[in-house]
Parts: C-alpha cells; structure tokens; sequence
C-alpha cells in the first residue's frame, strides 16, 4: 500500500512536471500566432464566443440573487442603500472572475480537452507530424491563447450583466433608490484594489484553465476511455487550480487593504 | 457558418468585452479618487480623527470638493495630521477655513466639513488650516454624560 502511494505520488509529480515542459513549449510555439492570426479567430470563436450566452446568463441570474440576498441581509441593518456597493465589490472582486472560470472549465475546458484528446486517438495529431507539420503550434497554441484572450473579457462581461442583475432586483423590483445603488458602487469601489485586481484574477484563471485542458488533452490515452477520462480530469483539476488559486490570490492582493 | 460571419462575431464579442472592462474602471470603479485628478493638497492637525480614513469626502456645504489623501501623526505634539487634496475647481478657499470632522449620520462613515473663513487670501499647495474641530467620538460623550449626571446627584 505504502508503495502504491509513493507510486501514484511519484506519477502526479511526473505528471505536473511534464505538464509545466508542455506549457515551456507552448510559448515557443506562440511567434506561429503572429503568422496565421486566422487560427486564432476562429479558436477564439469556439471558445470565447459560444461560451457568451451561458456566461451571460449565469451573470443575470448571479447579480440577481446577490440583489436579493444583500437587500434581505442588508436591510436588517438600515443599510440596504449600500446595497450597490455590496453587489459591485463581490462581482468585481470574486464571482464575477472565479464564477466566469468555473463555466469556463466545465463549457470551453471539457470541449478543448475532448477535441485535442480525439484528434489524438483518431492520429489525427500523428497524421501532421507525419506532414511535417507540428501539431503543437498549429493546434494547441490558438486554443491555449484564445482561452487566455477570452477569459478576462468574458468574466467583465459576467460582472457587467451581474450588475445590471442586481440593479433590476435591487433598484427596479425591491425600491432601493437607484441613484443610491450606482452611487454608492461607484464611491466604494476601488480600481486598482477591486476592478483590475479581479480582471488579474481572471487573466490567471485563463491561463490555468485552459493550460490543464489543452495538457490533458495532448497527453491523453488514445482510446474512448482515455479521452473520457482525460476530460473530467481538466475540468476537475482546472476547477479546483482556480478556487485554490483564487484563495491565494485574494490573500496577496486583499491582505494589505 | 462561414469564416466572415464568425470573425464578425469575435470581433464584436472582444468589442463588447473592452467596452465592459472599460465601464468597469471607470464607472464602477471611482477612477477620479485614484488619479487624484489636478488638485492641491492642505493639511489640518486634529486632536482626535475618530474613524477618519484615507479617501474620506472633504465637503464644502455638503458639496465634495476633495478627499482625505493621507493621515500621519505627529512626533511632537501626538496629533494627527490629516491631509486633504481639494480639486482645482475649489481654489477659492479663505485661508481661514476651519475644518471639522463630521460624520454622516448617527453611525455613518466620518467626512470633514470645511466652513469658509473670511481673509481674502486663499488657501494654496502646502497650507494648512489651522483651525480645527476633533471628532466626536460617542464613547466619551456618554462617559462625559455620566461623570457630569454622578456630578449633580
């Protein structure tokens, strides 16, 4: 037992180390990008643009429930005028970017890794190298780049649509002044601290993200098993990667506040 | 669907995302209490700041006309030497203004007030204002109130 542990330890170190040299040679492979900006459209189509509408969604209905819930909490104490800024910073600050990446991992994640992993069991990927043609840049560097592009953008768009959630539950449907609700977002609310912290956020979400997916993707086993696998583990990995991150994050940026 | 049609459609989403971080720094977030905007800067020593802080209002007849940009105490006296950057637009205050720390409600947060002096100079970069008025701190208004009811009995 004790040798299975040190084995299947020894298996996640390999398996981690092997996806940082994934991750070295990812970047040499960016200078393609500059060559074939097509590619990258059209990965940012597929993984940015299609993800939108559950992004959207998912932010109406999160800003609406934090209207809720704050009005309700808040009026407790007489302040629900402060209602906007209640709203404003847990968009900003936290769920606008961790929420963004978890739909991120489980819509665009799984689909990357589930492509990547069957042009690997289908050798489609040993049919390029076969070309002379390396499948590293032509392939997984416009998905990896789409999914770092896309994520900060799609994660503003989130709190943006949030916000507005929470003003038609806060100010529209439960009678906090309107004014109140944009004013009091607007004095509490911090640039640096609080809007360009949580897009920092969701840069770094991106990039772990879509990191995990496109690694175990290319790493998977060639079978329908192994690709089945392989993308629960990215959404697994990339989801937990980004609520840990998303701990350590906020207690170096936040601490000094 | 072809390639026009989809390269349309990344281009209006990374249009609409910029234009949403954009919205977020600067009308979410206050951009104007980062950069300061072009102001200059007063101090005024208190005895007691109560819960003062950094970009708290300075207001003028309840307008605001600037924020608290700094707090330190001092070495020699145990004051606290607050100071206040006050937009440009605002130039016109009487060197001496006086300074009270109020507070925005029974409980709410702490804002200065300024009251217009009467001199005909006007306060520049560097000044001070000299007269001042602590805040209230609600502790020892009810400790006062009782020492002086126990007083009277």
């Amino acid at each position: 037992m004790v040798r299975g542990l040190g084995r299947a330890g020894i298996a996640a170190i390999h398996h981690t180390g092997r996806g940082g040299m994934f991750l070295a040679s990812l970047v040499g492979g960016m200078g393609m990008m500059v060559r074939r900006p097509r590619l990258l459209v059209q990965q940012i189509h597929a993984v940015g643009v299609m993800t939108l509408p559950i992004i959207l969604v998912a932010g109406l209905f999160v800003g609406m429930m934090l209207g809720l819930q704050g009005f309700n909490t808040l009026v407790g104490f007489g302040a629900e005028s402060s209602l906007g800024l209640a709203v404003g910073l847990f968009l900003t600050r936290e769920l606008g970017p961790v929420l963004t990446a978890l739909l991120f991992a489980g819509r665009a994640g799984s689909a990357l890794t589930a492509e990547i992993g069957l042009m690997r069991a289908t050798q489609q990927l040993d049919a390029m190298e076969m070309m002379a043609v390396d499948p590293l840049p032509r392939v997984v560097v416009p998905r990896f780049l789409a999914g770092v592009i896309v994520m900060p953008l799609l994660a503003a768009l989130f709190s943006v649509v949030g916000l507005f959630g929470g003003y038609l539950v806060g100010a529209v449907l439960l009678g906090v002044d309107g004014g109140t609700f944009w004013s009091s977002m607007h004095e509490g609310v911090d640039v640096v601290h609080d809007v360009l912290a949580g897009v920092f956020k969701s840069f770094v979400f991106g990039f772990v993200v879509t990191w995990v997916a496109v690694f175990e993707g290319y790493s998977a086993t060639p079978t329908t098993d192994g690709v089945s696998r392989a993308t629960t583990r990215a959404v697994v990995t990339g989801s937990l990667a980004v609520l840990g991150l998303d701990y350590v994050l906020t207690a170096i940026m936040f601490s000094e506040v | 669907m072809t390639l026009q049609a989809k390269e349309t459609l990344v281009g209006v989403f990374i249009l609409a995302g910029l234009a949403a971080l954009v919205w977020l720094t600067l009308f979410v977030g206050n951009w104007a209490a980062i950069t300061g905007g072009a102001g200059y800067r007063v101090t005024a020593k208190f005895e007691n700041i109560g819960g003062l802080t950094v970009k708290s209002p300075v207001t003028l007849a309840g307008v605001t006309i600037g924020r608290v940009s700094s707090i330190a105490s001092d070495r020699e006296d145990y004051s606290a030497i607050v100071t206040l950057s006050i937009d440009q637009d605002y130039n016109n205050l009487p060197v001496d203004s006086t300074a009270a720390i109020l507070t925005a409600g029974l409980l709410g947060a702490q804002y200065i007030g300024v009251v217009p002096g009467a001199e005909i100079d006007y306060l520049k970069e560097g000044d001070s204002i000299d007269i001042t008025q602590s805040a209230l701190v609600l502790e020892q208004l009810i400790g006062e109130l009782l020492f002086s009811r126990a007083g009277a009995q």
